[in-house]
């Protein structure tokens, strides 16, 4: 197994535990920081792809990811303190509004 | 001028614009009565003299008819629709007793509604009425015809039930439109038919098609009976007279200018004016006769003992009318139009003079009511006296004359005269003689049967209306001695008279007059002593008298065969059925169906934002798997 490889392998299991995190855990910040990790996968899968082309712009991709990263969370955060001063809590099962 | 047809028309159409508009609550009561009255008035009699300056005009050239066209309604493919005006003769005559009589009949309402508050809405429709039968008489075309047939219908409608406020009044108005409307399906089917067939419906041209050597293919029978249909509706006959006593309900001066002069004579207009049609109609003719004779002897019963002195004059109009359809149901057209003609004079002068009895005594139309009223308004009872002579065919007013021709020609007219159809319209002329007389006695002669409040003020009535009724009086008592028929002749030829019934007619004359006399004698000798006699004979025949005075239940036969299943039918099938249940019932089943199948699917919405977001995922590994596999 070569380096690549490690590195693609690496950056697919950011993203499952990323995703998994996403999925089943119910603290909304956790699931913000999950996020992250999904996006850092992805990220990670692009610089290796970047590297093994020698063209810089999977790299340059990487910085505007972390840009709307950035904004997203500085987004996302609000959100979530709007949503805890109205139930006190973070469980996302508390906001079921949508319900139909 | 050019115009003078249509200007006849249209005058007053602008009347009614202008009153309309101007003098009603409506317009803002921008102008005062001084102004409808003359304006109402007025345009009426103009119309009147510019008929006159037609007649003139006619006659120098040569009775060549004058025709006119106004205005192109519209062109469908190559058939062109006109709006134009025919003045021949027969129009002439038509025109001129519309006109005449019906600015009379406005004089008089200046005088008789003058503390109406709707006076200027009473002027605006009379000359609506007006314009309307005037488009019905001048009409060439059939269709323009038709339009002055309905509108006379609408402005008849609005008179009756001119004092709405009545609920009664109102209904009937409603009465008097929907039994119209009935007649009136048969008048469009008949035109229908004669559209389809000769592709015209100019009256002329019509007449010319059935007058030639190949008669055009439709059964002129089928055509003849259809147009009757609608005839019997506008002229009151068996089946369709009903409306015609209840619209005793509008003000008197209207029943005068609808039951009199206008309206109520549209029908046997019509059918003298498609003679052509009828003289090659025998069956059709016949019925025409049969029904006019049935309706004069019909309506001439119940008027024996009607005490409203406007219920009498109603059924006796409808009697006369019956006459004016037997004339016209053995071909003596001219005949029917002459007594149209007397039948105007006085009848307008009946209703009138009745008016004027009701406005001296405050409102009372009871007959039972009143009494002695000779010589507290002279006048009313002197023109009402000629009139009452003349409509009763005592010689030599002019009731006589158009009665006696009608008898003469029902009893020997090669086309369908017979001595039952004499028998039964002799009979009905001695109960109008006797009728009348009675009307005559109860109301003038006699002691007063008035309340003391009314007999106190009583008074004659002002010069408007008695002036009109001495012109209408001296018009009934000298009308007749104008041949109309034989002025018509010429268009209107008189059938033949059977030859060997020839020598009969100086012995119907006298028979006739005669039977005019009986009549006056019977009045006189039941009512004369104080109606004592009358009373002993209505308590001998109790269950006659009964069914009399009930008319024979008639409107309740009909409410009960006909009213009250169609609103079984309207309220069960149609209402209930079919809006409630089959169209608001599909409407609101859907609208349910869609309700219910929106709750079901909004299940699958939780709300769970994990497992949105896990449905998500499971989505695209199913796609990814999907086209690993597949591409």
């Amino acid at each position: 197994m070569d380096k690549i490889q490690v590195l693609l392998a690496l950056s697919v299991a950011l993203f499952a535990v990323g995703l998994l995190g996403v999925v089943i855990r119910r603290n909304m910040l956790v699931m913000l920081m999950c996020m992250e990790l999904m996006l850092n996968g992805v990220n990670l899968s692009l610089v290796t792809f970047s590297h093994q082309l020698g063209s810089t712009v999977g790299a340059v991709l990487v910085f505007l990811i972390f840009v709307v990263a950035t904004a997203e969370i500085a987004i996302a955060i609000p959100i979530v303190l709007m949503l805890v001063r109205q139930k006190h809590t973070l469980d996302i099962n508390t906001f079921t509004n949508l319900k139909g | 001028m050019k115009h003078v047809l249509t200007l006849i028309v249209v005058l007053p159409l602008v009347g009614f614009l202008l009153n309309g508009f101007l003098a009603t609550r409506f317009g803002g009561n921008r102008v005062g009565k001084g102004f409808v009255t003359v304006t109402a008035c007025g345009l009426p009699i103009v119309s009147f003299l510019l008929a006159v300056a037609c007649l003139v005009r006619l006659q120098e050239a040569g009775y060549q008819p004058l025709i006119e066209t106004a205005y192109t309604w519209a062109v469908i493919g190559g058939k062109s629709f006109e709006i134009s005006f025919y003045f021949d003769r027969l129009t002439a005559v038509m025109t001129l007793i519309v006109t005449g009589v019906g600015s009379l009949i406005h004089i008089y309402s200046a005088g008789y509604m003058k503390d109406d508050e709707s006076y200027a809405r009473y002027f605006a429709y009379l000359n609506l009425f007006l314009f309307f039968m005037l488009m019905l008489v001048l009409g060439r075309s059939l269709l323009v015809l038709f339009v002055g047939w309905e509108g006379v219908g609408l402005a008849s409608y609005l008179l009756i039930g001119f004092w709405f406020e009545d609920p009664e009044k109102a209904a009937a108005g409603k009465k008097a439109f929907i039994v119209n409307r009935i007649g009136d399906a048969g008048f469009l089917l008949g035109m229908f038919l004669l559209y389809q067939t000769l592709g015209t419906l100019d009256m002329d041209r019509i007449n010319a098609a059935f007058n030639v050597a190949t008669l055009p293919a439709v059964s002129a029978s089928l055509v003849g009976i259809l147009l009757f249909i609608g005839a019997t509706g506008k002229s009151a006959q068996i089946p369709l007279y009903v409306w015609l006593p209840d619209a005793m309900a509008g003000p008197t001066p209207v029943s005068a200018l609808i039951h009199a002069a206008t309206m109520v004579t549209a029908g046997v207009y019509l059918i003298a004016r498609l003679s052509g049609i009828y003289l090659h109609a025998p069956g059709a003719s016949a019925l025409v006769a049969g029904i006019g004779a049935a309706t004069a002897f019909f309506a001439a019963t119940i008027a024996l003992v009607q005490t409203d002195i406007k219920k009498v004059l109603a059924y006796s109009t409808v009697s006369q009318l019956g006459l004016m359809f037997v004339a016209l149901g053995v071909g003596a057209y001219g005949v029917a139009v002459f007594h149209v003609y007397t039948h105007a004079f006085f009848k307008a002068c009946l209703f009138l003079g009745a008016g004027s009895v009701i406005h001296a005594l405050s409102g009372e139309q009871d007959i039972m009511k009143m009494g002695g009223l000779a010589k507290k308004i002279p006048v009313t009872f002197a023109t009402f006296a000629i009139a009452t002579a003349a409509i009763a065919g005592i010689p030599p007013l002019a009731g006589f004359f158009s009665k006696d021709e009608i008898l003469w020609f029902s009893f020997a007219s090669a086309r369908g005269g017979s001595t039952f159809l004499w028998l039964v319209a002799s009979a009905a002329s001695l109960m109008t003689s006797f009728y009348m007389f009675r009307l005559l006695w109860l109301t003038f002669f006699g002691a007063s049967r008035m309340s003391h409040d009314v007999a106190h003020h009583v008074h004659e009535s002002p010069l408007s209306m008695t002036g009109v009724l001495g012109v209408l009086a001296a018009l009934s008592a000298i009308g007749g001695f104008f041949a109309l028929p034989h002025f018509l002749e010429p268009m209107l030829p008189l059938p033949d008279v059977v030859p060997a019934l020839h020598h009969c007619e100086k012995t119907l004359i006298g028979i006739a007059v005669v039977l005019a006399f009986a009549g006056l004698a019977a009045a006189a000798y039941l009512y004369g002593g104080g109606a004592r006699r009358a009373t002993t004979l209505r308590e001998r025949f109790p269950l006659a008298h009964g069914l009399l005075l009930g008319k024979y239940f008639i409107d309740e036969v009909y409410d009960f065969l006909i009213s009250r299943p169609l609103l079984w039918l309207s309220e069960r099938v149609f209402l209930r059925l079919g809006d409630r249940v089959l169209l608001d019932g599909t409407l609101n089943g859907l609208a349910a169906w869609a309700q219910r199948t929106a709750g079901s699917l909004g299940r699958i919405q939780t709300g769970n934002l994990q497992l949105y977001a896990f449905l998500a995922l499971a989505g695209v590994v199913v796609a990814l798997v999907w086209t690993w596999a597949h591409v």
